[in-house]
C-alpha cells in the first residue's frame, strides 16, 4: 500500500517546482516552513519573483553552496539561504506590515488539515504539548493569495476535509491547494480539482480525500456521470 | 560625555530585578543576545516574564533561563525545537505560564509599546483559539481581535556595530526583532562586535537609534556557531 503510494504523484522538489510554476513574473511571494522552502531553489528561469522571509528579508536566494553558509543570513526555518542583488533586511516590524498592509502577492505554506471552504489548520496538533504559530496567522490574512504546498496525506489520513477538527490558522483563507497529487482550487462552488500529478486518477484522489471533489473538465462530483 | 559602555555582560545586566519583564532580541541562533542571556543566568534573577520570538530552537537562547527555573512567564509565537523540554517539562508541572502571539501580532504589540500605543484591533487570529476571550469589533465586515501592547523593564539586544551614542548597525538577517525591542524597554541593553567612535557609522545605515539604546557590552570573543535547526 505505502509502496504503491509512492510509486505515484509529484516528489517534494517537483511539487515545489509546481507552485513555482504558477507564481508570477513581477510577485512578492512568502515561503513557509518545510515544502515550501524549496520553492526558493526552482523559480523559473528569466522570471523575477521576490520572495520575502518572515524574519525580515526581501530577495532570497537559493541555498548556498558548502562551505558558504552565514548564520545571519537565514530564513524562517532558520536555514542558511543567500541574497540576490537588490535584497534588503528589515526589522520583523516592517516585515510583518508587508504582511499584513497586504503587500504580499502570494504566501506559500504547509497545513495540517484544510477544509473544503478553505479553512486552514496548521499551527497546532491535538496530541502535541505545544502549538506553534509563527507568522502563519498572519500570512493567512494579509496575503493576497494563499497557497498551500502540501502531501495529500498523512500516514494515510486525509488532511483535505470537509470541516477541519484541528484548531483553525484562519478561516476561508486557501486558495489553491498543491499536493503530491493533484492541484486543487478552492472555490464558491466547492473543490475544483485543476490537474493530476502523473500515475494519479480522479477516482484515486477522492478516495484518499475527506470532502467531495470536483473534476475540471467535467464538474461532475464523484459517483455523478456525464449525459 | 555620554558613556553607556559597560565593561562587560555581568555588569551590564547586574541591577535585573526578580519579577522584571525581559524582552530578547533573535530569530533562532541569528541575532540573539546570547552572552547577556549567558550573563544573567549566572545572575540568577528570578519570576522573569520573557518576551522572545523562538523558544527552544538554540540551547543558549531563552532555553537556559527556563532550564535555570528563572522564568514564570513566556510570551513567544514559536514555542518549539530541540531545546524545548525544559518548557514542555515546566508547563505539565504548572511552574511556567505560556502565551502564544501570532508573530506579526507580537512584533506589532512591542512597536506599540515603543510608540506609546496600548493596544490595537487586528484580523490576525479572529476566530481562533488565540483570538478567544478579547474584546472584538467589525470593521469594514471583517472580525477583528484588541491586542495589547508590550513593554519590558529590559530589552537584551543583539547588534553587529554600535557608537558611543548606541547607534546601531545590524548584520544581514541578524536584525529581525531587535530595532523593535529597542525602543519598548526602560532599559536598552545592547552586545555588539564593536564599538565605534560617534561619526563613523553611516547615518543612512543606522537601524536602531541612541534613544532607544542605554546600555553597550562590546563582545569578547566571536559567538561559536550553531547547529542548524528549525524551532
Amino acid at each position: 500500500m505505502v509502496k504503491d503510494e509512492l510509486k505515484i504523484g509529484w516528489s517534494k522538489i517537483e511539487l515545489a517546482s509546481r507552485v513555482a510554476q504558477d507564481l508570477e513574473d513581477g510577485w512578492f511571494v512568502n515561503l513557509g516552513i518545510g515544502i515550501p522552502t524549496l520553492v526558493a531553489d526552482v523559480i523559473p528561469e528569466g522570471r523575477e519573483i521576490i520572495l520575502h522571509s518572515e524574519n525580515g528579508l526581501l530577495g532570497l536566494g537559493p541555498k548556498p553552496e558548502p562551505g558558504e553558509e552565514d548564520m545571519d543570513l537565514v530564513n524562517a526555518g532558520k536555514e542558511p539561504i543567500t541574497l540576490k542583488p537588490g535584497g534588503s533586511f528589515f526589522s520583523q516590524s516592517d516585515s510583518f506590515a508587508m504582511i499584513r498592509g497586504g503587500h504580499l502577492d502570494a504566501a506559500v505554506l504547509g497545513a495540517f488539515q484544510v477544509s473544503m471552504y478553505g479553512d486552514l489548520a496548521s499551527w497546532k496538533l491535538p496530541n502535541k504539548p505545544l502549538g506553534r504559530v509563527g507568522g502563519a496567522m498572519d500570512l493567512t490574512v494579509g496575503a493576497k493569495r494563499v497557497f498551500l504546498c502540501m502531501q495529500h496525506t498523512s500516514k494515510g489520513v486525509p488532511k483535505i476535509v470537509e470541516k477541519c477538527t484541528y484548531p483553525l490558522t484562519a478561516p476561508r483563507c486557501v486558495d489553491r491547494i498543491y499536493t503530491d497529487l493533484a492541484v486543487i482550487d478552492v472555490t464558491d462552488e466547492g473543490l475544483i480539482v485543476q490537474e493530476l500529478a502523473p500515475g494519479v486518477t480522479f477516482e484515486y484522489l477522492q478516495e484518499h480525500t475527506a470532502a467531495s471533489l470536483k473534476n475540471h473538465t467535467t464538474g461532475l462530483a464523484q459517483g455523478e456521470t456525464a449525459q | 560625555m555620554i558613556q553607556k559602555q559597560f565593561k562587560n555582560t555581568a555588569e551590564a545586566i547586574a541591577d535585573i530585578h526578580d519579577g522584571a519583564t525581559l524582552l530578547v532580541g533573535g530569530f533562532g541562533g541569528s541575532g540573539l543576545p546570547s552572552q547577556l542571556i549567558a550573563a544573567l543566568v549566572e545572575q540568577g534573577a528570578k519570576n522573569l516574564t520573557v518576551v522572545s520570538n523562538n523558544i527552544g530552537a538554540v540551547s543558549d537562547g531563552v532555553a537556559a533561563l527556563i532550564s535555570n527555573n528563572q522564568v514564570k512567564k513566556i510570551i513567544c509565537s514559536f514555542p518549539v525545537g530541540p531545546h524545548a523540554d525544559d518548557l514542555i517539562a515546566r508547563l505539565q508541572n504548572g511552574t511556567i505560564e505560556l502565551e502564544i502571539s501570532p508573530q506579526g501580532t507580537l512584533a506589532e504589540r512591542i512597536r506599540a509599546g515603543g510608540a506609546g500605543v496600548p493596544a490595537f484591533y487586528t484580523p490576525t487570529a479572529a476566530h481562533t483559539e488565540l483570538g478567544e476571550g478579547k474584546e472584538t469589533r467589525m470593521f469594514n465586515g471583517r472580525l477583528h481581535v484588541l491586542e495589547h501592547a508590550i513593554t519590558g523593564d529590559y530589552a537584551f539586544i543583539k547588534g553587529h556595530r554600535a557608537d558611543r551614542w548606541g547607534n546601531l548597525v545590524y548584520n544581514k538577517t541578524q536584525r529581525n526583532f531587535n530595532p523593535v525591542m529597542a525602543t519598548a524597554a526602560k532599559v536598552t541593553i545592547a552586545e555588539v562586535d564593536e564599538i565605534v567612535e560617534v561619526g563613523d557609522l553611516d547615518p543612512e545605515n543606522i537601524a536602531t537609534q541612541s534613544v532607544y539604546v542605554h546600555r553597550l557590552v562590546k563582545l569578547q570573543t566571536e559567538p561559536e556557531g550553531r547547529v542548524v535547526v528549525n524551532g
